[in-house]
């Protein structure tokens, strides 16, 4: 059996409603948060999966991969900010709990 | 030389005014040697200018020709003479009284500083050769008349008599403002020569003329306080007695006439106008009359008594008949300053006591006073043979002649005039003291008899054939001469002297020998209630008026537009933030919801 493109998209789909699903329903935040890292590589799966797939003169479309390496920078840089936010969260509430942080609720 | 005299009576007065207000308020003997000096300057020029020649000298103020252009300029012809005459020569001797009167009054140099703005304006109206310049001096007079009730301004009943006479003059000014406007649309000038020149070749419809005329005697009826806007003028009697002298009895009041007499030519084309400008006067004339029969205050009666006379002069207008109008004006100067003067002179010796039945007896304790204030007395119940006697008759005999109606309502007045009068001799200077200040009253010094004396001498006097032809000049006696030729001279001569002796028979019967007035008219007493009306019709429409701002205010502009928007905004916000549930999943799920909306929207459609 060879992997077609049909097989890259399934799994980068399933990652992606795996961590839709825990950003949806899971409580703790670190949790959510590594969930939302989940979606984003999920995207970069399927980012990859198009450029090997989608030949140019026989050479794979390297504009997705670069895309793909943008996106792991924004997300490495996502991670410290988030992280620290976190940190600077549990500090501050002693939870990581989000239904414990709503007080912009009305 | 002799061109510069108008020029040097007008602005004399002004440099005075202006010198004592800028450097010399503190300085009170020093201001009012000033303004003395200053009108006894400015009599001197008038009596050169009276035998001087006629003649008119301008000078550009608002030059846009061909547009439209108004001069500065003056005028000296027989009106503005014994006009100039009138003003300068009672202004000198009331300026050399106030020296005594107002001797103890902390603010005599404000005084003094007000007197000359009053005199500048005055004469200002007094030369001026155009509408416009008139206009100006007009206001001026008010300005300065305005401040000069309101000199004792720490007294609330002065202060709200200056504002009370400044706004019924205010009033009057408006139509006249309008008239003006609509005499120089028709005209295209303001100079009263050149309006004359271009009449008879205008073409205006006859409506048009009598609206203009009426409009224009709008401000005589402000300025000359005829009836309805004649409710300033006693109150204006809170003012310094010598001010009620010089500018409520014999110069300000009178410009409302002088100026219907210099424009009398425009008048005299609607007979409309003419007829409501005669009723309006011996109506005025009839009503004050009535009043001034149940006063106590002795200025009071003699404001009314001003008011009265007044109304002949706007009458004698109305019958087309402006040289005995100035005629009147011109003895009723003297006598009316005079009066003013006396009655001064008596509140002044008792200590500023005004009502006539703390009076009485006053003949033997004053005597100088007594016998001038007896000359005045005379001309103006018009005895015959003091000057009174021949303007009033001469208005009479006119009205005579053209409108019984005007006729018959002048004789009552004249009853009414000697009844009152002789009202306030009777119970002022005869029978008993009836207070202390009475007991020890006695004659002011000479400065201030003196002008009292002069008055006396030209109230006597100044109805005199030889002496009011020459001052009124050839036009003006040659058409009072023509009156007097007419028919019905007995008749108005035998009348008049009925109601004359009547009217002094009744006065005396009644009050000799009274202490308290006998007769009470609430009616006449409470001037008709007119002040009171006015005041509630005022204020009923003030009420009217800020109901619906209040309502306008409360449910328009606070209601719909202010507490609306703001409602709005708040609602909105509280609509909104619902949805601000706090459930960070729930916002999760809401945004993806809204991606899968996008991606639907833009993909799949």
């Amino acid at each position: 059996m060879t992997l077609t493109l049909n097989h890259y998209l399934f799994v980068s789909g399933l990652l992606f409603a795996i961590g839709l699903g825990g950003v949806m329903l899971r409580r703790n935040i670190i949790i959510i948060f590594m969930c939302l890292e989940l979606m984003l590589n999920a995207a970069n799966l399927s980012l990859v999966a198009f450029s090997r797939f989608n030949l140019v003169d026989g050479l794979p479309n390297y504009n997705a991969q670069v895309l793909v390496f943008f996106i792991i920078t924004v997300a490495a840089a996502e991670v410290a900010v988030g992280l620290a936010i976190i940190v600077a969260l549990f500090r501050a509430r002693q939870t990581t709990h989000v239904e414990d942080i709503n007080s912009l609720k009305f | 030389m002799e061109a510069r005299f108008p020029w040097f009576i007008l602005l004399a007065p002004l440099v005075s005014a202006v010198l004592i207000q800028l450097f010399l308020r503190k300085s009170r003997g020093t201001s009012a040697a000033l303004s003395v000096l200053t009108v006894a300057l400015t009599l001197v020029a008038s009596i050169f200018v009276f035998i001087g020649h006629d003649g008119t000298s301008e000078v550009p103020w608002l030059d846009f020709r061909p547009a439209f252009y108004v001069p500065m300029g003056v005028t000296i012809d027989p009106l503005s003479k014994v006009m100039l005459l009138v003003v300068t020569g009672i202004g000198t001797l009331v300026h050399i009284y106030s020296l005594v009167y107002m001797k103890e009054d902390e603010s005599e140099a404000r005084f003094f500083g007000n007197l000359s703005l009053f005199m500048f304006s005055m004469l200002g109206i007094v030369l001026a050769n155009n509408f416009a310049m008139m206009f100006v001096f007009w206001e001026l007079v008010g300005v300065s008349s305005y401040l000069l009730i309101g000199h004792w301004f720490t007294r609330d009943s002065a202060a709200k008599a200056a504002n009370k006479a400044f706004l019924a003059n205010r009033i009057g000014d408006f139509g006249f403002m309008l008239g003006i406007l609509m005499v120089w649309t028709a005209s295209g000038s303001v100079v009263f020569s050149e309006i004359k020149n271009v009449l008879p070749t205008l073409s205006m419809p006859a409506g048009f003329i009598t609206v203009a005329s009426l409009l224009i005697f709008c401000g005589a009826v402000g300025k000359s306080a005829q009836f309805p806007l004649h409710v300033w003028l006693p109150d204006a009697m809170e003012g310094p007695t010598p001010v009620s002298a010089l500018i409520h009895a014999a110069t300000m009041v009178a410009a409302g006439v002088y100026m219907l007499a210099r424009v009398s030519f425009f008048i005299q084309l609607s007979a409309t106008a003419l007829d409501v400008i005669a009723w309006v006067g011996i109506f005025t004339a009839i009503l004050a009359a009535l009043m001034a029969t149940q006063q106590d205050d002795i200025k009071r009666i003699l404001a009314y008594s001003t008011l009265s006379q007044l109304g002949y002069m706007v009458s004698a207008i109305g019958l087309a008949a402006p040289g005995a109008a100035m005629f009147h004006l011109f003895t009723h100067a003297f006598f009316k300053a005079l009066l003013f003067l006396g009655a001064g002179a008596i509140i002044y010796a008792m200590h500023h006591e005004q009502d006539i039945w703390k009076m009485g007896g006053l003949s033997r304790k004053m005597k100088w006073t007594f016998l001038t204030f007896t000359a005045g007395y005379l001309a103006l119940i018009g005895t015959w043979g003091f000057s009174g006697h021949f303007s009033k008759d001469v208005i009479l005999l006119a009205a005579w002649q053209q409108n019984k109606g005007v006729f018959l309502f002048g004789v009552i007045t004249a009853f009414l005039t000697a009844f009152y009068m002789t009202r306030l001799m009777v119970v002022t200077f005869f029978g008993s003291t009836r207070s202390e200040a009475a007991d020890h009253a006695h004659d002011g010094p000479v400065t201030m008899t003196a002008p009292l004396m002069v008055l006396a001498v030209l109230s006597v006097c100044a109805g005199w054939a030889h002496f009011a032809g020459p001052a009124l000049g050839g036009e003006f006696s040659e058409a009072i001469e023509a009156i007097e030729k007419g028919p019905g001279e007995w008749v108005v001569f035998v009348l008049t002297g009925l109601a004359l002796l009547g009217g002094v028979g009744s006065g005396f019967i009644l009050y000799s020998g009274r202490a308290k007035d006998p007769i009470l008219i609430p009616l006449f007493k409470n001037k008709f209630y007119i002040d009171e009306i006015y005041a509630a019709l005022i204020a009923g429409t003030q009420d009217l008026l800020a109901t619906l701002a209040r309502y306008l205010d409360q449910w328009l502009i606070d209601g719909a537009l202010v507490r609306g928007l703001s409602g709005l905004a708040w609602g909105t916000g509280f609509v909104l933030r619902f949805l601000q549930f706090g459930n960070l999943q729930g916002y999760a799920f809401l945004f993806g919801l809204g991606v899968v909306a996008t991606i639907y929207l833009l993909v799949f459609r």
